[in-house]
């Protein structure tokens, strides 16, 4: 057999059972990104399998998988959207921030794994699953309650901060020396803030650039553009992700709408083999003596997440449920921690026990994220003894 | 009325008021992808809503279910005293044979001296209609004319 026709044997094989353990996760009402994740375990290095046929295309895919993640959050949102979220949520943003870099920090300095290490797992610990949020939100039907404007414009915030210390975290995989460091920090800084300018100002000239009305043109400029824009930030140290994430922003209004729908599906297949390919470089074997300080990270960042929520919805004056159900919400953590923690791995800057502390600890937090939101409405109930509201056919 | 509207970054916008008989808020969350919810307050939780997702077209039909008497009953007050005439709402359901069709093709008028007056689609009244306005199912036509023409109008947007 040849090497290209051994690559689609394999690549269809690792496609065909992503799709069956996506349907897995949708009965059961669970976020595929853990399943992934133990599929990529399953084939990868001292897994069951071996797959290398594949092996360069899974790379090439994963990296425009990280693109096309980054360019659809920024496509969420506009400019305006940011810059309001951004004033009205900047205390439960620093709040989330402190509360939440800190446990990853923490275990990762205990366990070794340098100070590298310890500013990545400080983004893995810190940044939540806005796509596991608001599939949850919209599953439970919370979209009108009081208290997710602030659940949603905590998620802007925490996506504006990974704009910022993407690079950081790029300049500091990259080894840079102190001043290379913080000069390829302030360009990335700066382009952040141009881009940022020039959407809220100029999004509609972006727009019109890429626009078009023929669905394959359309496609061809956007991928196009937006592997042009990563590649390019990528070459000036400002991380390929970032640069992506801006041209989502800059692009705004119906085509921002026409394009997010153009490119779900895209997106759905390559982030997959992106969260593959960290289960593949990932060794089952390092995992089970992290496995204790993964749980216990586990507990404390659901902990602390609830507390964030808690304090942002008391301070939109909800209720005691309200508040909970905020928390809870926060809880899940998912295809950015393994942005963050993809980028470190791949840099090579980072001790082998990170990978294994960073899949064990995302598995647990986007399994049990979900469930936290779900239950956490029953249980406070019973905790506070409160009876369920009678049914909704009632009068008042 | 005072509609207070909340913006929902990454979904979209929540447009909602209190309502005075009961204590509770009704609205909608317009989604991005041009969506609709109807949401209301839950009883016993004045935090959290009810939400029911909607398709565009269910959401224009439960606009012209909500608009249309408005228009009806303004219709009626001005023909109050004209003895005889009446004021009514007729669907052009999606099995109606009119559907798709003009209303030129009805000839409502020659057969039930019947007029229509408006035509209620997606919570917009438009007004005075022509011949080659064409219907859809889930229209709502406001029709003035006698008792008997109406009836007659009725069975002709059901039947034909």
């Amino acid at each position: 057999m040849n090497a290209t026709t051994l690559a689609m044997i394999q690549l269809g094989a690792v496609f065909f059972g992503l799709g069956v353990l996506g349907r897995i996760a949708a009965r059961i009402g669970m976020s595929p990104i853990p399943l992934y994740l133990v599929g990529g375990l399953v084939f990868g290095e001292g897994g069951f399998f071996g797959l290398h046929a594949a092996d360069e295309f899974i790379h090439l895919a994963s990296e425009i998988g990280v693109v096309l993640l980054l360019l659809l959050l920024g496509l969420e949102y506009s400019a305006a959207e940011l810059f309001t979220g951004m004033r009205r949520s900047w205390m439960a943003g620093l709040l989330d921030l402190v509360l939440n870099t800190t446990p990853g920090v923490v275990v990762a300095l205990l366990l070794g794994l340098g100070p590298t290490g310890a500013l990545a797992m400080a983004g893995v610990t810190y940044i939540s699953s806005s796509g596991i949020i608001a599939k949850v939100l919209n599953d439970l039907g919370r979209l009108g309650n009081r208290e997710t404007p602030v659940i949603l414009s905590i998620l802007v915030f925490e996506d504006l901060a990974m704009a910022a210390y993407l690079p950081v975290l790029t300049a500091v995989l990259a080894g840079l020396g102190f001043v290379a460091g913080l000069q390829s920090l302030g360009i990335a800084l700066l382009a952040v803030t141009v881009v940022l300018v020039v959407a809220f100002r100029y999004g509609k000239y972006v727009s019109a650039i890429v626009s078009s009305e023929d669905n394959e043109i359309f496609l061809l400029k956007l991928l196009g553009s937006a592997l042009l824009v990563a590649g390019v930030a990528s070459a000036l140290q400002v991380s390929a992700a970032v640069g992506a994430f801006l041209l989502g922003i800059a692009i705004s209004d119906t085509t921002a709408h026409n394009a997010t729908k153009i490119l779900e599906p895209l997106r759905d297949l390559f982030a997959a083999m992106f969260f593959v390919l960290f289960g593949l470089t990932t060794d089952p074997r390092s995992i089970p003596p992290v496995l204790g300080w993964a749980v216990l990270l586990a507990v404390i960042t659901t902990v602390t997440k609830i507390a964030t929520g808690w304090w942002a919805a008391a301070h939109a004056r909800s209720s005691r449920l309200g508040r909970a159900r905020a928390g809870a919400a926060l809880v899940a953590r998912g295809e950015f921690s393994i942005v963050i923690a993809g980028l470190a791995v791949s840099a090579g800057a980072v001790p082998e026990e990170f990978a294994a502390l960073a899949t064990t600890y995302v598995l647990l937090m986007a399994s049990l994220g979900p469930i936290v939101a779900r239950v956490v409405e029953p249980v406070l109930r019973i905790v506070t003894r409160q009876p369920k509201p009678e049914l909704d056919t009632a009068d008042e | 009325m005072n509609v207070e509207v909340t913006p929902l970054p990454g979904i979209g916008v929540r447009k909602d008021f209190p309502l005075t008989a009961v204590r509770r808020r009704i609205g909608v969350v317009d989604r991005k992808d041009g969506t609709i919810d109807l949401i209301f307050t839950k009883i016993g939780d004045p935090d959290a809503t009810t939400q029911i997702p909607m398709t565009e077209a269910e959401a224009g039909t439960l606009a012209n279910l909500l608009g249309a008497p408005q228009l009806v009953g303004q219709l009626r007050s001005e023909h109050r005293d004209m003895a005889g005439v009446n004021t009514r709402q007729l669907p052009v359901s999606e099995n109606s044979p009119y559907d798709g069709r003009t209303l030129g093709e009805t000839r409502m008028r020659t057969r039930t001296k019947a007029s229509i007056v408006a035509v209620m689609r997606a919570g917009q009244a438009m007004p005075a209609p022509g011949p080659d306005f064409v219907f859809t199912g889930g229209d709502v036509l406001i029709v003035v004319g006698t008792t008997d023409g109406l009836d007659s109008a009725a069975n002709i947007l059901k039947d034909g």
